[in-house]
């Protein structure tokens, strides 16, 4: 018969051997999925780019198009998927190399996409309704996080509006770029560019309604109907 | 090599646990994950996953002498017994309790039993005075002064070798005693048996995960009990030798636990408690979650206060697995318990506070957006993972115990339920014990 007070050592080691064992076998659980992720960020990433690319050729050859089909064309609209899946990934997956250099890429993209719509509105004549948008991620910025929560509402509001957010933090040259050319200050986060005026600080949903509904002519899109571009607001 | 082992098995065993600590901490590291509240909340789940994973070898080393019998057991020798049955207001549920202990299939002549009055002001006195015919029942009336002291009162006039405590609300299965004594039997050195304790009579959900709690608890006892290291002897019918009492006194108020604090007295001296999971008790469970609520602060404020004066114990190795184990997982389960479900709570807060900024700035608004049901969307961070393995631990031990228990009954909803409602409910009996502890309030009885 077993004493009371008998300690049985080796199994508390095996204990501690299989309790390893399950946290590597969950943590490398967690990576394999958190990598599928990544690559499927990747993977849409890569075809969004293609699509700009595939865009802006089209737009070279322009002569030879009608400004309606390019107009149809150039929509990406899995940039807007992209955003909030890559908002996701980096809340739950961590601000990782990976995730930085994707964040990155699509900063580089929504660029792209923006001057090709500038570009085309210039050469069609048309005005292409987007709007700018600068936060921060590098300090608690409670006013961008209802910026963009604004701004999320409006572009489901109005299936043509496009909007594109840049993080002020963010090291890419490109962004920096951006930023010198509106003049924004991280003093000023948030900060909007609707129709070449810049505005600093929290605006309420009502204002900028009237604001872009004067500046593009935007019709509400009603419920059920098809969206026929998308893009995000995503505070990445 | 050889230094290793030379080296104290005490200081080894911290080693292990600096050993665990850092290799979580280079884990995370390596995820870029290391934010302190997440290695807080990492290390305190690796402690409840060791928890569960020490239950389940413990399990598969000692499956094979886990015996549920069917009908009745003989003994060589029947020892007399006293069963004492303290009640204060117990007018509902007493004469049950009484029958199903002269009921017992036990010879009639070696059971004695004392029912104690403790100052009750409804009609259990007069449902007591009615079994005074029985001749080998006895009545104490006294003053009411706590269980404690009913139970001491009982003591006092015990002259049989082994004696028990039959909780006024529950019922002693007929077969228990005789099953319980064959452990007495076996093993000369047990000092007490405690019962596996079943919820019955679950009226609606708050029982029903009761239930699923009790059978839990049934496999927890079990595995302390083959390592030696019970920490509770339960009020509903827990058989000690005399000797105990003889050797280290009476009851004591202790929190209002006093079941707790003799088993730890009795580990602290190295008297061998085992559990016996086929002496069943039929024990009624709270009905509304208010009544829940009291009888766990009560059982917690019990819990930590008892641990606070036997702290000494801890992490001594003549104190055994009681020092090394179930010490240690009560202050875990207590923290653990703590942390996560306060980090829960935060983030619940944390979300409600944004979905009111989001209504202050946008008003109700509906994003048709986004895809709840694409895939990429589903958390599988390690940390899910791992909850998942804690919950499935957790799920195979609630199976196990209604094994041991031998229980017929339809359970798969009280899982569900003990799940819910303790994670939600839990929070609150524990920082409430918490408070009383801290500003020394003693929470009431009922």
């Amino acid at each position: 018969m077993e004493q009371n007070n008998y300690i049985d050592w080796k199994k508390y080691l095996i204990v501690f051997l299989i309790t390893v064992t399950l946290f590597l076998s969950a943590s490398y659980i967690g990576n394999y999925f958190s990598n599928k992720k990544v690559d499927q960020l990747k993977l849409i990433q890569d075809k969004i780019s293609i699509d700009i690319l595939s865009s802006e050729t089209q737009f070279s050859l322009l002569s030879e198009l009608s400004c309606k089909n390019i107009s149809d064309s150039v929509i990406s609209g899995e940039l807007g998927d992209l955003g909030s899946k890559l908002e996701w990934g980096q809340e739950n997956l961590g601000m990782t190399d990976t995730v930085l250099y994707l964040k990155k890429y699509y900063s580089l993209l929504e660029i792209k996409d923006y001057l090709l719509t500038k570009n085309i509105s210039t050469r069609c004549k048309t005005k292409s309704a987007f709007i700018l948008y600068f936060y921060t991620t590098a300090e608690n910025c409670s006013e961008c996080e209802k910026q963009g929560l604004v701004l999320s509402a409006l572009r489901d509001r109005y299936g043509e509006l496009r909007v594109y957010s840049f993080d002020y933090s963010i090291d890419l040259s490109a962004v920096k770029s951006m930023l010198q050319i509106y003049k924004i200050e991280d003093t000023k986060l948030p900060a909007l560019v609707i129709d070449e005026e810049v505005l600093t600080g929290f605006h309420g949903i009502d204002e900028l309604e009237s604001m872009i509904k004067e500046s593009f002519k935007l019709q509400e899109t009603k419920s059920g109907e098809v969206v026929p571009s998308e893009n995000t607001t995503k505070k990445i | 090599m050889n230094l290793i082992l030379r080296m104290p098995k005490k200081a080894l065993f911290v080693m292990f646990f600096l050993f665990a600590f850092l290799s979580i901490n280079v884990i995370l590291f390596i995820y870029n994950m290391a934010s302190i509240p997440d290695i807080i909340l990492y290390f305190l789940t690796f402690l409840s996953v060791y928890v569960q994973v020490f239950f389940l070898v413990t399990f598969l080393d000692n499956r094979k002498k886990i015996i549920t019998r069917n009908g009745c057991n003989k003994l060589s020798k029947y020892p007399k017994v006293t069963i004492l049955v303290p009640a204060w207001n117990e007018e509902k549920t007493i004469y049950k309790t009484i029958r199903s202990i002269l009921d017992l299939n036990y010879p009639k002549d070696k059971i004695k039993i004392f029912l104690i009055n403790d100052g009750s002001t409804d009609k259990t006195w007069n449902v007591i005075s009615k079994f005074t015919k029985f001749p080998n029942v006895s009545v104490f009336n006294k003053e009411n002064g706590g269980k404690y002291t009913a139970l001491n009162l009982g003591l006092e006039h015990v002259e049989t070798d082994f004696l028990g405590c039959l909780d006024a609300d529950s019922v002693v299965d007929r077969d228990s005693l005789v099953r319980i004594m064959s452990y007495f039997e076996k093993d000369p050195t047990v000092m007490a048996v405690a019962p596996s304790i079943i919820a019955v009579n679950s009226k609606n959900f708050i029982q029903k995960a009761q239930e699923a709690e009790y059978f839990l608890a049934v496999y927890m006892k079990k595995m302390l009990g083959f390592l030696g290291a019970i920490h509770v002897t339960p009020g509903p019918f827990t058989i000690f030798r005399k000797k105990v009492f003889d050797d280290l006194g009476p009851y004591k108020h202790a929190h209002n636990t006093e079941d707790m604090e003799i088993a730890y007295r009795m580990q602290k001296n190295n008297y061998k408690i085992e559990q016996c999971n086929d002496a069943y008790v039929y024990t009624n469970t709270p009905i509304s979650v208010v009544k829940l609520y009291k009888q766990r602060v009560r059982w917690i404020y019990g819990s930590i206060n008892n641990t606070i004066d036997y702290r000494g114990l801890i992490f001594k190795k003549k104190y055994g697995n009681f020092s090394f184990f179930t010490l240690p997982m009560i202050i875990i389960s207590f923290v653990a318990v703590c942390y996560i479900l306060g980090k829960i709570a935060y983030n619940f807060i944390d979300f409600l506070f944004s979905k009111i900024t989001q209504f202050e700035v946008i008003g109700f608004h509906l994003s048709n957006k986004m895809n709840f049901f694409d895939p990429f969307f589903i958390n599988t961070q390690s940390l899910f993972f791992i909850s998942l393995i804690l919950y499935a631990l957790v799920l195979f031990s609630i199976i196990l115990g209604r094994k041991m228990a031998n229980d017929k009954n339809n359970y798969i909803l009280g899982i569900f339920y003990y799940f819910i409602i303790f994670t939600i409910i839990g929070p609150f009996w524990l920082f409430k014990a918490t408070y009383n502890t801290i500003f020394s309030r003693k929470p009431a009885w009922r």
